[in-house]
């Protein structure tokens, strides 16, 4: 059901379809990946993008940064439709944080950050390249490495780091775009649970003093039901439901999405929903 | 927070981070460039200056050295003979003097432009296959000009000055062919696999080596022996004009590629991130691929092929100087000239009066690197 979209959500997406290009399989009228899927993330607010594997959730993601064409459907940032944006111009709205991290060659943790500023940098034929970073560019990193708590390795080579620094990297380099849209793909996947935590707490923060709209993939719903204010339950490429984590985390939605059952009770600290699996004998 | 430091307003550290507080841009900057953690303008001329004067040093010695020393007065002489007069025209100096000035120096410059092109293609391919191992040699982008020039030759283009720019043009095409067949070749669900690209590579310089063998064959003896030393990879004492003309096609596409050195920055960090960095990739990559195939075709329309310089040489600088491309092109550039004038000099006085071909020591020199970087840093290289 397409919701009404407002002028001022951060990011709206309407009657969104897309389908790869059936290049392996080879089967005509493939389903598609993502299927008349409408939402939108209101400015400041951090929504999730939850669902079982194969649902869609990457393609929703890559389709909001621009990555990906929507076959049909429109995708507006601040009102503004992403097809009629140039790279950089979106670039400066919308920052994306991918899951895997990939860097052919070896660079320090600050030039990997300042790369951040590129769609804020002009460059003239005049300087030979050797364009040096403005003061702007140069407080905006640090001030991102600061906030990530990356600042300490500012010269150490990113090949060299450990998952956790390398994803609070990436993030560095996403906040240097100063963008108001944050998305965000699996960035727990290989995380354990302290840097989980950590990360957590850095993007509610972000969330809070920069008044960002987040927009997070995650398949581990109870980081969702913890980080997120509204999430988005996607099933076979459609919207299930939306709503927030109390209102869709529950044992029957879950039931209807996943085709097994689980235990919802309340967080002992927080009393968002907690899922759990059911005791694996009762099961026998 | 008191902050007397002209900082923006939304640049203000809110409590949790007292530290930033105290920081300005100088401050940042002085501490990054101390540690080396980002490139500097200072380190970035220190550098430059130091290649430069390095690079002028080896012209300068690689001209005197050879079957008839030429002593630094002499080249002196013929230099300022030159600067003076503004004319080529020797015959008021010395024999030694005259060497210089119409066989080595061109020679030597020649060798330092086809270095220097052929290290900022190699630099070029590895940021946009995002792969340390892309090298023209390697991917059959010089086979494919070199097929090219050898049409050209064949049907008779470029035998005459008038037509010389004809020359790279063949070459040029052949190059970017190349190119363009190995990019869908190795090509996979979107992405470029070190293995199948490298497997792309030897099977065309294998069909294209075997046609450029075929025009040799068919092409009368006396022409065909020169082809053959040409493909080795040789430089020979070219005219004026010839170098007038490579130095235009190498000294443009460099100036290009330096001004896109921060594109090429970004593109390392993977093609959906670089397009959320704001690049259009797909039209960077086509400029990217018809300027490196434009100045392959050119160096190798006068030089053949040179194994391994494109590979070799930003490799090892980029150990030393790090990855910012807006520094690692034009010292790949410079070192990949300098390397190939001392190449070439070994090349033409080791077995004096023979001569070898200086494809042969630049491939003996690279190679061996190629197999150590394949055999034990595969961990870096995917």
């Amino acid at each position: 059901m397409p919701q009404p979209c407002s002028i001022r959500s951060a990011i709206a997406v309407e009657g969104v379809s897309f389908r790869y290009r059936s290049d392996q399989s080879g089967q005509s009228g493939r389903a598609w990946t993502v299927d008349a899927v409408s939402f939108a993330a209101e400015p400041g607010e951090i929504l999730g993008i939850v669902g079982p594997n194969g649902s869609g959730k990457s393609s929703l993601l890559k389709l909001l940064a621009g990555l990906l064409r929507p076959a049909l459907g429109a995708i507006q940032v601040a009102g503004q439709s992403i097809d009629r944006l140039e790279p950089r111009a979106l670039a400066k709205m919308v920052a994306v944080v991918p899951q895997e991290f990939t860097q052919a060659f070896p660079f320090t943790v600050a030039e990997t950050v300042l790369m951040g500023r590129f769609p804020r940098r002009r460059q003239g034929w005049w300087n030979l390249g050797m364009g040096d970073e403005s003061a702007d560019d140069l407080l905006v990193a640090h001030r991102a490495m600061v906030d990530t708590d990356v600042v300490a390795f500012a010269d150490r080579l990113v090949t060299d780091l450990s998952g956790g620094e390398r994803q609070r990297v990436m993030l560095a380099r996403a906040l240097a775009q100063e963008s108001t849209v944050l998305l965000l793909d699996e960035p727990m996947a290989f995380l354990d649970i302290n840097h989980q935590i950590d990360l957590c707490g850095l993007i509610r923060r972000l969330n809070r003093e920069r008044a960002l709209t987040v927009v997070i993939v995650s398949h581990d719903l109870n980081v969702a039901s913890q980080l997120c204010d509204r999430l988005v339950m996607l099933k076979e490429g459609q919207v299930f439901q939306v709503g927030t984590p109390a209102e869709t985390i529950r044992e029957e939605v879950l039931q209807m999405v996943y085709g097994c059952e689980v235990v919802v009770d309340a967080h002992p600290h927080s009393g968002l929903p907690r899922v759990t699996m059911p005791s694996v004998s009762s099961r026998v | 927070m008191a902050n007397s430091h002209a900082t923006p307003s939304h640049l203000q550290a809110p409590g949790g981070a007292m530290s930033v507080s105290g920081q300005t841009a100088q401050t940042v900057q002085a501490d990054w460039h101390r540690t080396g953690a980002m490139l500097t303008r200072r380190r970035w001329s220190l550098v430059l200056t130091g290649l430069l004067l390095a690079s002028a040093a080896v012209i300068l010695l690689s001209s005197q050295v050879g079957a008839v020393s030429v002593s630094l007065a002499d080249a002196f002489a013929a230099l300022g003979h030159l600067l003076t007069t503004g004319s080529l025209d020797a015959s008021s100096l010395e024999t030694s003097s005259v060497i210089f000035l119409h066989v080595r120096l061109p020679r030597v410059l020649m060798g330092f432009l086809v270095g220097s092109a052929l290290a900022a293609v190699g630099v070029t391919l590895q940021a946009l296959l995002r792969n340390p191992l892309a090298d023209p040699y390697v991917l059959g982008v010089s086979s494919g000009a070199a097929l090219g020039a050898a049409i050209a030759m064949l049907l008779g283009i470029g035998a005459t000055v008038l037509l010389l720019p004809l020359l790279p043009l063949f070459g040029f095409i052949g190059g970017l062919c190349a190119l363009a067949l190995i990019y869908r070749l190795a090509q996979s669900q979107g992405r470029l696999p070190i293995h199948s690209l490298l497997l792309a590579g030897v099977i065309l310089n294998a069909i294209l080596t075997a046609l450029i063998m075929f025009i040799t064959s068919i092409m009368e003896p006396n022409r065909s022996a020169g082809l053959i030393a040409w493909l080795m990879g040789s430089l020979m004492a070219p005219g004026y004009p010839t170098l007038g003309v490579i130095a235009i096609y190498v000294l443009f596409v460099s100036a290009v590629l330096i001004h896109k050195a921060q594109v090429l920055n970004v593109l390392t960090q993977g093609e959906e991130t670089a397009r959320s960095l704001g690049i259009d990739t797909e039209r960077v990559k086509k400029q990217l691929y018809v300027l490196t195939a434009l100045i392959t075709g050119a160096v190798v329309s006068v030089s053949g092929m040179m194994g391994f310089v494109g590979m070799v040489v930003p490799h090892a600088v980029r150990m030393m100087i790090g990855s910012d491309h807006r520094l690692l092109l034009p010292a790949s550039a410079l070192v990949g000239g300098m390397f190939l004038v001392v190449s070439d000099t070994i090349a033409r006085t080791m077995f004096a009066p023979a001569e070898i071909p200086v494809g042969i020591v630049t491939a003996l020199a690279g190679g061996p690197f190629f197999l150590y970087l394949l055999l034990w840093r595969k961990d870096r290289m995917i």
